[in-house]
């Protein structure tokens, strides 16, 4: 099997994960949706360095998922102190700011 | 087999003593009490970031060079840019600071935890609560933005993209009164945030796969030879520039930027409407020079092509709003787009230009949002439009102040407003991009109409309104100020910073 088929399948995930941005109201769900693009991401990384045979790939991903979970440890408290404050955590209810 | 980098720590010791700085501020978070915690991290904050800029300008500017296993850069486009955040950080952390009479800046919620109204608020401003994890926070993220413009590695961009925006996502989250759209503001700026650099990710992944490296000069080298990924490079460009360009606020991802500038505790807007976009447009400079040079003929047409829809929507929406913050965010837009005006002009007159831009910019914006943050009526802001009428004959030096930063927005001569649109604009002249500057032109023209409108608000509105300034202390009044002398001085005078942009525009690859 090709190795190029891991790059599609990065591909569609990275895909599938800006869909359910676009698409999901509730906003623990947009936030999988980022996540899985960054895995995404992480699954590219390290086919391509299989590809071009340097270990630069697999060392940058350690580095991703660090920022990854920095990124989690905000996002769900900003989340939750929303979800408090309004017993909700659909993005259609954040409106506050419209014009 | 595995050597140890060489690091030339002189280079990058602004950096170190800004994180530096960030981290002491956290601890001193647990260890001081109450009473003393806002005026020893103000002061931290402060002289970290003053000898951050004295080692910059000191020491950095001898030692520049490619360092730390070919990571960073320290050139003179990153010095020029990291000098610029500094200085400009320094103004914002001042405002930030403002406290209008009370024990605590006034900005910020007394408990960014509790929930909105509740009793654990009420007991929070009690008891005397601080939210002085402002001033740690600020420091890291303009660690950040340091980083962002240096790194020469599309890994070390992606993780200072990430160092400068978490903070920025809990501070736009912090303001002390309509907190519910402040936490609104916080949530949006984060989702679309985590979105966009999701994307700058993915399009390095998709380099680093074209060229088999993360680094610029691999990258530069790789283009133009057959690697046999070609088909990698123009999406993986495409998805990066949409990263950095969601960072500047340049159409089509500008959607966040009028929510969050208006739900954002005012001087943060400031801070990070002029900081992150000096910081990004310094990396989106270096990106663009250093790593996509031999690809330009891919991106110049499409940057040229959202810097001139850019322009356009920004002022045309500037028109239609009725909410000062609103109108503040929406020229932020459009002058994203006379920036970027500058940044497709390629060479080093495009470098200079911009970089001459941003510091223009950035003087302007941050005296701006201090002054709408003076602006009150029954005890919050007031930034309806409405509320603003007559204040001149009531206020006249805060009129003043704020009709002159207006004009510099306008680019009226005589303001570096002027000087920054004329040298942007002559370097896209210069280099075939002349359809560019006629529509920059054109849209600065029309976001005229409504900054003239609001100074006609100011002066000759009706003066019926309960809105009044509140007397800003010491430290509003020197930010504004140097604000306001920078913004004349570039305008009467701007040869010796346009001399040090000129010389600064030359990129170490």
């Amino acid at each position: 099997m090709s190795l190029s088929v891991y790059i599609y399948l990065a591909t569609i995930l990275f895909t599938i994960g800006a869909l359910v941005v676009l698409l999901r109201r509730n906003t623990i769900i947009v936030f999988m949706g980022v996540e899985l693009m960054l895995n995404a991401c992480n699954l590219a990384l390290i086919t391509f360095s299989r590809m071009h045979g340097n270990l630069d790939g697999q060392v940058y991903t350690l580095f991703v998922m660090v920022v990854a979970a920095a990124e989690v440890v905000v996002g769900l408290a900003i989340i939750m102190s929303i979800y408090r404050a309004r017993r909700s955590a659909s993005v259609d209810d954040a409106n506050l700011l419209k014009l | 087999m595995f050597d140890a980098p060489e690091i030339n720590y002189l280079a990058i010791l602004p950096l170190i003593i800004v994180f530096g700085g960030g981290l002491i501020g956290c601890l001193l978070e647990g260890f001081l009490a109450r009473g003393q915690r806002v005026r020893v991290q103000l002061w931290l904050t402060v002289a970290t970031l003053v000898a951050a800029l004295v080692v910059l300008v000191w020491l950095a500017r001898d030692n520049q060079g490619i360092t730390a296993a070919g990571t960073v850069t320290v050139d003179g486009p990153t010095l020029m840019i990291q000098g610029l955040v500094l200085s400009l950080s320094v103004i914002g952390v001042l405002v930030m600071s403002e406290r209008l009479g009370g024990t605590t800046p006034d900005a910020f919620t007394q408990a960014g935890v509790s929930v909105p109204g509740s009793h654990e608020e009420a007991e929070a401003v009690r008891l005397g609560g601080t939210t002085t994890e402002i001033y740690p926070l600020t420091l890291l993220s303009v660690g950040g933005m340091m980083l962002f413009p240096a790194a020469n590695d599309l890994l070390l961009m992606f993780i200072a993209l990430e160092i400068l925006s978490l903070p920025l996502y809990v501070l736009s989250g912090l303001a002390r009164r309509r907190r519910l759209l402040s936490q609104e503001a916080s949530l949006k700026y984060f989702l679309l945030g985590a979105f966009s650099s999701a994307f700058f990710l993915f399009g390095a992944v998709l380099l680093y796969g074209y060229a088999g490296s993360m680094r610029l000069d691999a990258i530069a080298d790789a283009i133009g030879t057959e690697t046999g990924m070609d088909g990698l490079l123009v999406p993986g460009i495409l998805l990066l520039a949409s990263g950095l360009l969601f960072k500047v606020g340049a159409v089509p991802f500008h959607s966040w930027t009028p929510d969050v500038y208006q739900g954002a505790p005012t001087p943060v807007t400031g801070f990070m409407a002029a900081c992150t976009k000096v910081a990004a447009f310094g990396a989106m400079l270096r990106l663009f020079y250093v790593g996509l040079e031999a690809a330009r003929l891919d991106w110049q047409p499409i940057v040229a092509a959202i810097a001139a829809v850019t322009m356009v929507v920004g002022a045309v929406l500037s028109i239609v709003q009725t909410d000062v913050k609103r109108i503040l965010a929406y020229s932020s837009i459009a002058h994203a787009g006379f920036v970027l005006t500058g940044l497709v002009a390629m060479q080093e007159v495009g470098a200079s230009s911009t970089m001459f831009y941003l510091a223009a910019y950035g003087f302007m914006t941050i005296p701006a949002f201090a002054l709408v943050a003076l602006v009150r009526s029954a005890g919050s802001e007031a930034t309806h439009i409405n509320q603003w009428s007559g204040l001149g004959r009531r206020s006249p030096w805060m009129a003043a102040a704020f009709s002159f930063l207006l004009l510099a927005f306008a680019g009226i001569p005589l303001t570096s407003g002027f000087t920054g649109k004329f040298a942007v604009f002559a370097a896209a002249v210069a280099n075939d991009y002349a359809w560019l500057a006629v529509i920059g032109v054109l849209a600065s023209a029309v976001t005229a109409y409504i900054y003239f409108k609001l100074i006609v608000t100011l002066y000759f509105g009706d003066t019926r309104s309960d809105t009044a300034v509140v007397a800003p202390s010491a430290l509003t009044t020197f930010a504004v100020v140097t604000g306001v002398l920078v913004t004349l001085g570039l305008g009467i005078a701007p040869a010796p910073v346009l001399e040090l942009a000129a010389n600064a525009a030359q990129f170490l690859r």
